[in-house]
């Protein structure tokens, strides 16, 4: 299976419907390799007419703005949306909610005007569309609980997608205590996924591990790569990996549909 | 209608109170617009619609469903109970005594049941308020910011508001117990008129004028402690909701002098070594160090802040015992902008520098990194004010400003500029994953 890109297609002379934003840990990440690959071959499978960057594709800046690094971000920004507006992108899909929040709502203002979807509103779209056809299969019943991404949730208002994935697949879903507009974040945003935490009593990845293990669930569903980092090392701290499995929707997708 | 002392006094109260509320109120304008512009009037038709859901409507109060029904209850109370203070205002200047009891007839004592019952239930709120602050110990009430001042400002408060309710019912009792009572009896006072009816005629007339003259003053009173107290928000609140964002809260603002700055950069031809135009003064400052640095609206969401804590006992950081509090910052940068003020009144309006600053003397770095953007507590605010405005204006001015990110974050940086990513990989090697799809 190959995965095309914007360079290739263009040579040709064709210009896809969608643009698949990979993002940084989506490349370079080797779980969240994974949750590209999963999400790329229901892509493929749904026939969905998508392209890459590849190698033209860039951080978005959003862990610099976050650090305060303006600059750094802006520079980032308006050197992505060079690319994006000479291909003439019309409309992305990402699945990784920071890459979706920045590319959705901060690059209008430096030039960049997209039709920018997180995956679980995509997935969710070709399953309503018909587009793509799950039942059940492999996870029904299981036991699932999800964990709102901040970037998804609160900062853009979108919780019922992933909640309608996890309907779709048939699984047991159960609420954690805190969630959608009130989910406790996972401790990975505004760049704290790439420094030490400052000096607490607990890591907020351990606290919202906790959480979620009290629903008893044998997936810890997430929709971000960030947060899938900090519920796996949660869980690997409550050395529970054996029995609990943190997975992306679009691998839960992938799974129940047996794609 | 006698026009005698009793009414100098009062118009000479009523204005006294009404100078130094309208002199408050304007050093609180003067110090929000200290803050730099931000435009904030676009989309009237939706701020409005903003401000009537969640002020008026208290949308957002709610979601704690027990502090949410009380506190309506005692803005309800709040607003219609006043309509009596009108007629108190009308007797008090013109020298009548309940002056629309005649014109009114039934509906006056209708009307005045009901402020009865609203004065309890008020009594109530204000009691449990009392309780889950002071024998409950609801913990969001008492982390480290609220030590001192802000924990007394809360009780005085829900004290002064329970004794102004009681003079209005003293002051009703008395009037049913009188030969020549104007109106009454009323529903809730009648309960109280038994004590008052040891008294001679003389005597209740004495007694109505102490409830009178101690409810009308205590109400100047207390509207010269709301500029000092965090129950200003009672006014802010509206014009908080109205210029509140209303964008997605994901949507961190752009800084602008920095997309001058990058334009300048990208743009081929521009000349580097031009000489600035003249009037364009010393260059702006990247994020905020102090509270002139931040936007007005920032500023006006310290002062609209009162203290609930909802912010804090939402953010993941202090949950897990970091030392950021979202309420901190908005009680530091009010604590900042009041010395600010102050150091301008006593300087003829020229703030002379006291080498002190919003950020270290009053918000520490710990505090700025602890942030996750999360956004719950911007969320959790029943009056939409903006910590993690202030959050991210204060790192983008420890950042660009001073460099001074801890090095993790700049090896993070670092990465982002020379690879596009942050971490170390070559960009080259974005689409690697792609190859071995097969093996997944």
């Amino acid at each position: 299976m190959k995965i095309p890109s914007m360079a290739e297609l263009m040579a040709q002379g064709k210009q896809p419907e969608v643009l698949f934003w990979v993002g940084c840990a989506g490349s370079f990440d080797d779980r969240a390799k994974k949750i590209t690959k999963a999400f790329a071959k229901t892509l493929l499978k749904a026939g969905v007419d998508f392209a890459i960057l590849g190698k033209e594709e860039s951080c978005t800046g959003d862990p610099a703005k976050r650090a305060g690094n303006e600059f750094l971000f802006q520079m980032q920004a308006m050197s992505n949306i060079e690319v994006l507006n000479a291909y003439e992108v019309k409309k992305i899909v990402t699945t990784c909610p920071h890459c979706f929040n920045t590319l959705k709502n901060e690059y209008p203002e430096l030039g960049g005007n997209y039709e920018v979807m997180h995956h679980t509103q995509y997935l969710r779209e070709l399953l309503e569309s018909g587009k793509l056809k799950i039942e059940g299969g492999k996870l029904k019943g299981k036991r699932i609980t999800f964990h709102d991404p901040c970037y998804l949730g609160r900062a853009n208002g979108e919780y019922e997608a992933p909640r309608k994935l996890i309907e779709t697949i048939e699984a047991e879903f159960v609420e954690m205590r805190r969630c959608k507009s009130q989910g406790l974040c996972c401790g990975a945003g505004g760049a704290q996924m790439f420094k030490e935490p400052e000096k607490g009593n607990k890591d907020i990845n351990i606290e919202r591990t906790e959480e979620a293990l009290e629903t008893q669930p044998e997936i810890i569903a997430a929709a971000c790569p960030f947060c899938n980092t900090m519920m796996s090392d949660g869980i690997k701290n409550k050395e529970k990996e054996g029995s609990i499995k943190v997975m992306d929707l679009a691998e839960l997708i992938e799974m129940a549909g047996d794609l | 209608m006698t026009f005698g002392l009793s009414n100098l006094i009062f118009l000479l109260a009523l204005g006294t109170a009404i100078f130094f509320f309208a002199r408050s109120v304007g050093k609180i304008r003067r110090n929000i617009f200290l803050g730099k512009p931000i435009n904030r009037s676009d989309n009237k038709s939706d701020r409005w619609k903003n401000m009537g859901l969640v002020a008026m409507g208290q949308s957002k109060m709610v979601a704690k469903p027990i502090a949410g029904f009380f506190h309506i209850v005692i803005y309800v109370g709040f607003i219609l109970i006043n309509i009596e203070v009108l007629e108190i205002l009308i007797d008090g200047i013109f020298g009548t005594h309940r002056v629309l009891a005649s014109p009114l007839g039934g509906i006056y004592t209708t009307a005045i049941n009901f402020f009865e019952i609203l004065a309890v239930l008020v009594i109530v709120a204000c009691v449990v308020f009392l309780w889950r602050r002071n024998v409950q110990r609801i913990s969001r009430f008492h982390k480290d910011e609220m030590k001192g001042w802000p924990t007394k400002d809360a009780n005085y408060i829900l004290v002064i508001e329970i004794v102004l309710m009681f003079a209005l019912i003293g002051m009703n009792a008395t009037e049913a117990n009188m030969e020549n009572a104007k109106a009454g009896p009323f529903i809730v006072s009648n309960l109280f008129a038994p004590l008052f009816s040891p008294l001679s005629q003389e005597g209740l007339h004495m007694a109505e004028r102490i409830f009178w003259w101690g409810h009308i003053l205590g109400i100047f009173a207390f509207l010269n402690y709301l500029p000092y107290s965090k129950h200003f928000h009672i006014i802010l609140a509206f014009p908080n909701t109205w210029y509140a964002n209303l964008n997605a809260k994901g949507q961190l603002a752009n800084n602008e002098t920095v997309t001058k700055e990058v334009k300048l950069m990208l743009d081929p031809n521009a000349d580097p070594y031009a000489t600035p135009a003249e009037d364009q003064g010393a260059p702006e400052r990247f994020g905020a160090k102090d509270v002139m640095d931040l936007k007005w609206v920032n500023i006006m969401n310290a002062y609209a802040c009162t203290e609930c804590g909802r912010c804090t006992s939402e953010c993941p950081a202090n949950q897990t015992g970091k030392k950021l509090s979202p309420r901190k910052i908005m009680m530091d940068v009010r604590d900042r902008v009041e010395i600010v003020g102050k150091n301008i009144d006593a300087n003829k309006g020229q703030f002379v520098d006291d080498g002190k600053s919003l950020l270290d003397d009053h918000i520490t770095r710990e505090e700025l990194w602890a942030c996750t953007t999360c956004n719950a507590c911007v969320q959790a605010c029943p009056v939409e004010i903006d910590p993690l405005s202030i959050i991210m204006q204060m790192r983008q001015y420890l950042v660009m400003e001073e460099s001074s990110a801890a090095q993790e974050l700049n090896l993070m940086m670092s990465n982002i500029e020379n690879n596009g990513a942050p971490w170390q990989f070559a960009q080259a090697d974005r689409a690697n994953w792609a190859d071995d799809m097969g093996a997944n």
